[in-house]
């Protein structure tokens, strides 16, 4: 019996190695290599395209946690930190040291004729109304959108961590409540006027005699808006949609794009349009007011002196001549 | 101090979300708010895997440089943390992590964010210690009690791990070494500049 049973047992040891033995090459080829196919960091970093990220199936409902890292946010840092202070600082510091020079060489543009004592309608109630909800919400959206960018290095070390980020919070409140507003002006400005502001001849010869600015008695001839006024005016246009634009998609993130990367896009486009759009808008506060006699009354009272508006505005003073003559009295200027 | 980092060790993830869980619950984190969560690449497909992602705590963090009003700091132990006190959820730190980590509450009008809330590497905020106006605000404050986060502590696989950036990197070290094979620290060259040499 013993013996039955080691030959046994020999025998299905020596099968079992039998098996073993044809076995192992399977077994070997089935063997998982894990690095053979598995997803590496690295490489993904590597074939990262810039503006990509590297993204994944998320089980959790916010689908922009699928982006695992984005390394364009480091970009953006530099952009935000380094390239937008600077752009701002020139454009804006840039300005001022443009204005300064030219007060101190022209000093106030005078009239050269005088006061007559005699005035005209340059802008009725409605358009002052325009402007004035247009410039007041500017300059507020201005400074709390300045403080963003620079309020840290500038504020923040005068009134301290607490009374600053109160400060801020508050200011991005009155940020996003005055856009609309600000939006509307913008709008109603371009309404009513959009068709004075169409470029023409004209505007050739006022910008050849430099629009009189820098030489004193030269008057290049002018409609109802000059050269220079129809610059602005379009600058406020297109700037003021660009900046509506950008801003709602951050009012309401992700309605400009799906992804981070859209909304930096979108930031960056806010702020660099904000800094040039506040630099041309100090050159027009000052041309409109300490820089020339006579301007601020146009959207003061709106009552501007005859002499002035000969001046400036040569065509449109006698295009309202003819029309007031024209017209019964009493009658409202068609604008 | 120790530099304290997290690594996800992604050969090893099995991605039970139990971290996510976990976090959710030890820090009583808001409704639609994820500190952590877990990202599938290439999944179903072979060689997938998956990554625990939170916050970093990134050596020069960005969050902290762009921020408008200042209100991140770092502990000595390397954690970033934030002042919900002072943070106006603006949103850049948002479009500066290159980990998608701070996210918002939707408060108050239009798309409007409420204050920032992100891991915090279970370690509270600028409330004193172990406070409940620490709790509320920013959740557990474990590291006060001599602890690690919950999500690289109750890890099932240990594939989370969090402590000492160079202990952790060590371990790392040697299971790829014993293995033969792993997909890297994932974030640490976006985080810290620097990746394991593997």
């Amino acid at each position: 019996m013993n013996t039955a049973i080691q030959f046994i047992r020999a025998g299905a040891f020596a099968l079992l190695l039998v098996f073993v033995a044809a076995a192992q090459p399977a077994v070997a080829q089935q063997a998982p290599n894990p690095t053979a196919q598995s997803v590496q960091e690295e490489q993904l970093l590597k074939a990262l395209q810039p503006g990509s990220v590297i993204s994944g199936r998320i089980t959790i409902p916010d689908g922009s946690a699928a982006t695992l890292i984005q390394p364009e946010g480091q970009d953006w840092r530099q952009f935000h930190q380094g390239t937008l202070p600077i752009i701002g600082a020139i454009s804006i510091l840039g300005i001022i040291a443009l204005l300064v020079v030219f007060y101190a060489t022209r000093g106030r543009i005078k009239i050269d004729s005088g006061f007559s004592g005699r005035t005209i309608t340059r802008f009725g109630g409605f358009d002052r109304f325009v402007h004035w909800l247009t410039a007041g919400t500017f300059v507020v959206l201005a400074l709390s959108g300045l403080n963003l960018s620079f309020g840290k290095f500038l504020i923040l070390p005068i009134f301290g961590d607490a009374t600053f980020a109160t400060l801020t919070g508050y200011g991005k409140v009155v940020h996003n409540y005055l856009s609309f507003p600000f939006m509307a002006g913008i709008a109603l400005m371009f309404v009513i006027w959009a068709k004075d502001n169409i470029p023409n001849k004209l505007d050739l010869e006022w910008i050849k005699a430099g629009g009189g600015l820098f030489v004193k008695g030269v008057h290049p001839p002018a409609k109802r808006f000059n050269a220079g006024q129809k610059g602005v005016f379009w600058i406020v246009a297109f700037g003021g949609l660009v900046i509506s634009v950008s801003g709602w998609f951050l009012l309401f993130p992700f309605t400009g794009g799906q992804i981070v990367g859209d909304q930096q896009f979108w930031v960056n486009v806010h702020a660099v349009i904000a800094m040039i759009f506040i630099a041309a808008m100090l050159a027009h506060a000052y041309i409109g007011s300490v820089g020339m006699e006579g301007a601020f009354d146009a959207m003061g009272s709106g009552q501007v002196d005859e002499n002035w508006a000969k001046e400036h505005h040569s065509l449109w003073v006698e295009e309202q001549k003819k029309l007031g003559g024209a017209a019964p009295k009493g009658a409202v200027p068609a604008e | 101090m120790a530099r304290v980092k997290f690594l996800c060790d992604a050969d090893r993830c099995i991605e039970c979300n139990a971290c996510v869980t976990a976090c959710k619950n030890e820090n009583d984190v808001p409704w639609g708010i994820n500190r952590r969560r877990v990202v599938t690449i290439n999944d179903g497909l072979p060689g997938e895997r998956s990554v625990s992602m939170a916050c970093m705590h990134c050596t020069d963090a960005p969050c902290a440089a762009v921020c408008p009003v200042n209100c991140f700091y770092t502990t000595v132990d390397a954690v970033v943390l934030h002042s919900k006190d002072l943070c106006i959820g603006c949103g850049y730190c948002f479009y500066a992590c290159p980990f998608g980590a701070p996210q918002y509450p939707r408060v108050g009008n239009f798309g409007s964010r409420g204050k920032m809330d992100k891991c915090t590497y279970c370690a509270g905020g600028p409330e004193a210690d172990l406070t409940q106006a620490e709790y509320v605000k920013y959740g557990a404050n474990r590291l006060a009690e001599g602890k690690l986060p919950i999500c690289a502590e109750m890890c099932s696989t240990k594939a989370l791990l969090a402590g000492d950036g160079a202990i952790i990197a060590e371990i790392y070290k040697e299971r790829v070494t014993r293995r033969g094979y792993g997909s890297g620290a994932w974030g640490w060259k976006t985080a810290y500049k620097d990746g394991v040499a593997l």
